[in-house]
């Protein structure tokens, strides 16, 4: 019977697998190989580059309006909030300062951006789970925003509204009614998630406790956003580096302890009602003024380096750029939010089962072409 | 005994927590009017898109197709990926040769509808479409030609 029980044949051994590129869980084109002792995850290992488009080198050619249209592809969720990290950067190298009407323009644009993400997210992350109601429901709630973008903007998702030193166009009259009428539907319709997903007892059980991560490694793996602030970790631009007119709304920024996927989970729930207070203190004070300030035609940044962070709906977004005086910079760098995530994901799937694998991804919010660009 | 009392505890609040859900969506099946879905393409005739909706590029015509369009180029190189190309000619006007254009070549399949020459023609002679139906079946039928034959430029646009 020893005999047998000590035998190698026996003893259980690492088993790869290989989950992407085309799985339907990861959210486009990532490919993560498992190496796994049964269920149980031993290691992760993203391997990227399947959407790697070099957008940092076609920066290096483009003029400065043409760059902010190609932050679009990035994480096409939070487009408008990296249009605005750019802009942001080349109006600092210019020293311009944008009116006030186009600060609160922008802040309230990012903060429906934030929205229409995290609506995305909540739906998509019940269909991760298995729960294909949720992502009908996100969806639905986030048409109306996409027709505020739609008359204002252009486009529905990649917006590119922001150029150096203002706006595209000025609001479309009907975009005070619209967000208006957005906000009193939406406080309506965000307890029906709570019905549907935070309260259910299976959603509860396969989030409670799973992919954990502690406050410390959030700051060491430089995770930031709603996951880094699930942990404890108080990272938010919009409070501690205030840009366009946070600094005069009142909000709050929402942390949790547990840093495990259901705290992960509550704080973006939280960060909407949060959003739906800032953009209700600014919707009715939208100060008159010029929509933009006259820039040159081509736009040449003196030499030197700028750094520019914003707070998008995955974490901190920064763009950095080294100008030698051309009309396109000499490097630019963009840091993205979803990388430095996805770092920490091999740490928080240690050990866990390989179905809890794809609740962590979901609350990690990624978005691929954020992560590869 | 108190674990057994919380066992069931549990499960009511578990199967309560369901039912709860179960509303939300009972609710919708008793109410269709709140669903908003739009059957896309039956409502075609009545269907309106936004104004500032960015579809295509478009050369304005006027009824004695005519257009306001210099061949300056301006769009062209406010253009971040080549989607435009003007193919300029020399025509005689008054005696003399002016540069206009011959032919305004927009490659739909590389264009991101980034809307930045439209701010940058002088002569506001291009817009945005809000047609949004682009597929076709071959691809050489993207590269569209803007520029109806026979059309000239609009008397006094320089």
């Amino acid at each position: 019977m020893e005999e047998i029980i000590h035998d190698q044949e026996l003893e259980s051994k690492e088993y790869f697998i290989n989950m992407g590129p085309q799985h339907p869980s990861t959210h486009g084109v990532l490919r993560l190989v498992l190496s796994l002792d049964g269920e149980i995850i031993r290691k992760v290992e993203p391997h990227l580059g399947y959407i790697h488009r070099s957008i940092e080198k076609m920066c290096e050619h483009d003029s400065y309006q043409q760059i902010v249209h190609l932050t679009d592809r990035m994480d096409y969720l939070s487009c408008h909030i990296n249009n605005e990290a750019v802009c942001l950067a080349v109006e600092q190298a210019l020293e311009v300062e944008v009116p006030d009407r186009v600060k609160v323009i922008r802040t309230i644009i990012d903060e429906l951006t934030r929205l229409s993400s995290h609506q995305l997210w909540w739906g998509v992350m019940g269909m991760d789970l298995g729960a294909i109601t949720s992502f009908l429901y996100g969806f639905r709630d986030r048409e109306m925003i996409t027709d505020i973008f739609e008359e204002t903007c252009g486009a529905r998702l990649t917006m590119n509204y922001n150029i150096p030193g203002g706006l595209f166009f000025d609001i479309h009259p009907n975009f005070q009614k619209r967000t208006k009428d957005f906000i009193t539907y939406f406080k309506k319709k965000l307890p029906e998630y709570d019905a549907l997903l935070s309260d259910n007892v299976i959603f509860k059980q396969r989030m409670n406790g799973i992919g954990k991560l502690s406050k410390e490694d959030a700051i060491s793996y430089g995770v930031t956003g709603p996951t880094g602030r699930a942990s404890g970790f108080s990272c938010d631009v919009r409070k501690h580096h205030s840009y366009m007119a946070y600094d005069r709304v009142e909000f709050k920024e929402i942390l949790d302890t547990e840093g495990d996927c259901f705290a992960r989970y509550k704080c973006r729930i939280a960060e909407m009602w949060e959003s739906m207070h800032i953009i209700e203190q600014l919707i009715d004070n939208i100060p008159e003024g010029d929509y933009k300030v006259p820039t040159k035609a081509v736009i040449k940044l003196p030499k030197g380096e700028w750094y520019q962070k914003v707070e998008t709906a995955r974490g901190e977004f920064g763009v950095y750029i080294i100008s030698e005086g051309q009309r396109s910079p000499y490097r630019l760098k963009f840091r993205s939010p979803g990388f430095s995530n996805l770092s920490a994901l091999d740490h928080m799937a240690r050990g866990c089962k390989i179905a809890d694998l794809v609740a962590i991804m979901s609350t990690l919010d990624l978005v691929i072409p954020d992560i590869d660009r | 005994m108190k674990s057994i009392i919380n066992y069931f505890k549990e499960i009511f609040w578990g199967l309560k927590s369901l039912v709860k859900g179960m509303a939300v969506t009972g609710h919708y099946i008793t109410h269709p009017k709140e669903i908003i879905t739009q059957q896309y393409p039956e409502n075609k005739a009545t269907l309106k898109m936004f104004e500032r909706f960015r579809g295509e590029v478009v050369l304005l015509h006027d009824e004695n197709n005519e257009h306001k369009c210099t061949g300056c180029t301006a769009c062209e190189v406010a253009c971040p990926n080549g989607s435009i190309e003007i193919i300029p000619k020399r025509v005689e006007v008054d005696g003399r040769k002016v540069k206009a254009i011959d032919q305004f070549v927009y490659h739909l399949q590389m264009c991101t509808m980034c809307g930045l020459c439209i701010p940058a023609c002088p002569t506001d002679a291009i817009v945005m479409a809000n047609t949004f139906e682009h597929a076709v079946f071959d691809r050489s039928k993207l590269t569209k030609i803007l520029n109806k034959p026979g059309s000239k430029i609009m008397d006094g646009i320089k």
